[in-house]
């Protein structure tokens, strides 16, 4: 047998210029076509013009992440708790549970208050979102979704609707209605549609628009009454697992925490992305503004919460301690912005001074872990969600100074 | 042979971080101190902070009613 190649000349169409000329085979995205041997060359022009296109773009992100992280190293001239430490030391406070919300079959998953102070709606594993009287620890209303792990609740800033959601991909609203006779799952209106779960979800300043955040990555803004998409978040690299508004003088804006590590800011209006910070080291659970509307703190698994300013666009503050190895699962603050309540995955709450960065406290109480946590609307007391299918109502009662020594561990 | 969708994703990255280096950022010392002022000026309405008085207390303990 001869060793001899033959080259096959076909003769046809050429798929790019469909004029009739010897072609050949060429690969384009793994598909096969047959090139004449003009568009053949032009093809490979053009992807060395390509390549060298992305080189630049790529080589453009690189200068210009460097040049950002210089600009921030050089606003960073000082560290939070360095300017507060002539702030008077708030030393240990004692937190009592007032109220012991107990009805919940399974895993306590999320929590909201309503405005009046009073009423809390709360969302289970096993479909049940129920709203209490947190005064005298009623249940006022009950309702069971047709999927289980319902994980975000809200509720209307009137009072009188909640939203949840969960497994079932959506966010549905029901109106809160007293008459016996009504069925609450009857009026139910189905808002959101998302690919994957619903994680977060949150009441904008009315009743009319829903903000909701999924594990397909995006967030979105709804309209109730249409169940129109308004707007669409698009960034995160993975599930979205948090948000929350900016108070309502700071603007139309809001943040977002996912499974990729990122805090997110988002312009609502134009659906813009207008800062993101990416320090944590594993998901971020928690995701909460500070009062002012500057700043804003995150909880996450890498067991750490950190306090982001919006101003200075930098991390500025982290809370955590060589003791504390379980995930934050939920952040707030108190009215004053001076206390960050954080809930863990080891049952406890850490109660942090922000300005200085020390623990204040730690409260014991529920029998497994926290997921959930909010400070009431007037800031008189806060309520976390726990796994061991218990909500718990707390207050401060009094708190003592100790003498100021490094803590360890 | 690299797409045009790799360019394309690629274009929406040099964008975003135009969009963040265009920020007019501000120093954290002055960043700082406008935090520390924000809780210093509230610590006094901060019911989480210096406790609530039992009479205005809405979660007071319950205490058990007996008919006399």
């Amino acid at each position: 047998m001869c060793d001899q190649t033959f080259l096959v000349n076909v003769f046809g169409s050429c798929d790019k210029c469909f004029k009739q000329r010897a072609l050949r085979p060429v690969f384009k995205k793994s598909q096969q076509l047959s090139y004449c041997s003009t568009c053949a060359e032009i093809m490979a022009t053009e992807a060395l013009h390509e390549n060298e296109t992305l080189a630049s773009l790529k080589s453009e992100a690189e200068s210009l992440k460097g040049k950002l992280e210089e600009e921030r190293a050089k606003l960073h001239d000082v560290e939070l708790h360095q300017v507060a430490e002539r702030v008077e030391a708030l030393g240990q406070f004692v937190m009592k549970t007032r109220r012991t919300l107990k009805g919940h079959g399974n895993k306590v998953l999320c929590m909201d208050w309503c405005k009046d102070k009073r009423r809390i709606v709360s969302s289970s594993q096993d479909g049940k979102v129920i709203v209490w009287d947190s005064f005298t620890t009623n249940k006022e209303h009950a309702v069971t979704m047709p999927c289980t792990w319902v994980m975000a609740c809200a509720y209307a800033p009137s009072g009188c609707a909640i939203a949840c959601g969960g497994l079932d991909n959506k966010c549905s609203v029901y109106p809160l209605t007293f008459d016996k006779n009504e069925n609450m799952a009857a009026k139910k209106k189905s808002v959101a549609m998302h690919t994957n779960y619903l994680s977060a979800c949150s009441f904008t300043n009315s009743d009319m628009q829903i903000l909701t955040a999924s594990g397909d990555g995006t967030c979105a803004l709804w309209d109730v009454e249409s169940g129109q998409l308004l707007q669409s978040f698009h960034g995160h690299g993975a599930d979205v697992l948090c948000l929350d508004l900016a108070p309502s003088e700071t603007g139309n804006t809001f943040v977002s925490g996912g499974c990729d590590k990122k805090a997110m800011v988002w312009d609502m209006r134009s659906g813009q992305c207008v800062q993101a910070f990416e320090t944590h080291e594993s998901d971020i659970n928690s995701v909460r503004y500070y009062p002012s509307g500057d700043a804003f703190a995150s909880g996450s698994d890498d067991a750490t919460c950190r306090l982001y300013d919006l101003r200075a666009d930098r991390e500025v503050a982290i809370y955590s301690k060589e003791s504390i190895i379980f995930g934050a699962s939920s952040v707030d603050f108190s009215l004053s912005g001076r206390l960050l309540f954080a809930g863990y995955n080891d049952y406890t709450i850490n109660v942090w001074d922000v300005l200085k960065g020390s623990r204040v406290s730690i409260l014991f109480g529920h029998e497994n872990r926290v997921s959930t946590l909010r400070v009431s609307p007037d800031g008189t007391a806060f309520c976390s969600g726990s796994w061991d299918h218990t909500l718990r109502v707390r207050e401060m009662v009094f708190s003592f100074p100790v003498c100021e020594r490094r803590e360890e561990g | 042979i690299s797409g045009s969708s790799s360019i394309a994703s690629m274009k929406k990255v040099v964008q975003q971080l135009q969009l963040e280096a265009g920020l007019n950022s501000v120093k954290v010392s002055q960043t700082a101190a406008d935090l520390k002022q924000f809780c210093l000026q509230n610590a006094q309405h901060d019911p989480l902070l210096t406790g609530v008085s039992s009479s205005t207390n809405p979660f007071r303990p319950q205490k058990v009613c007996s008919f006399l």
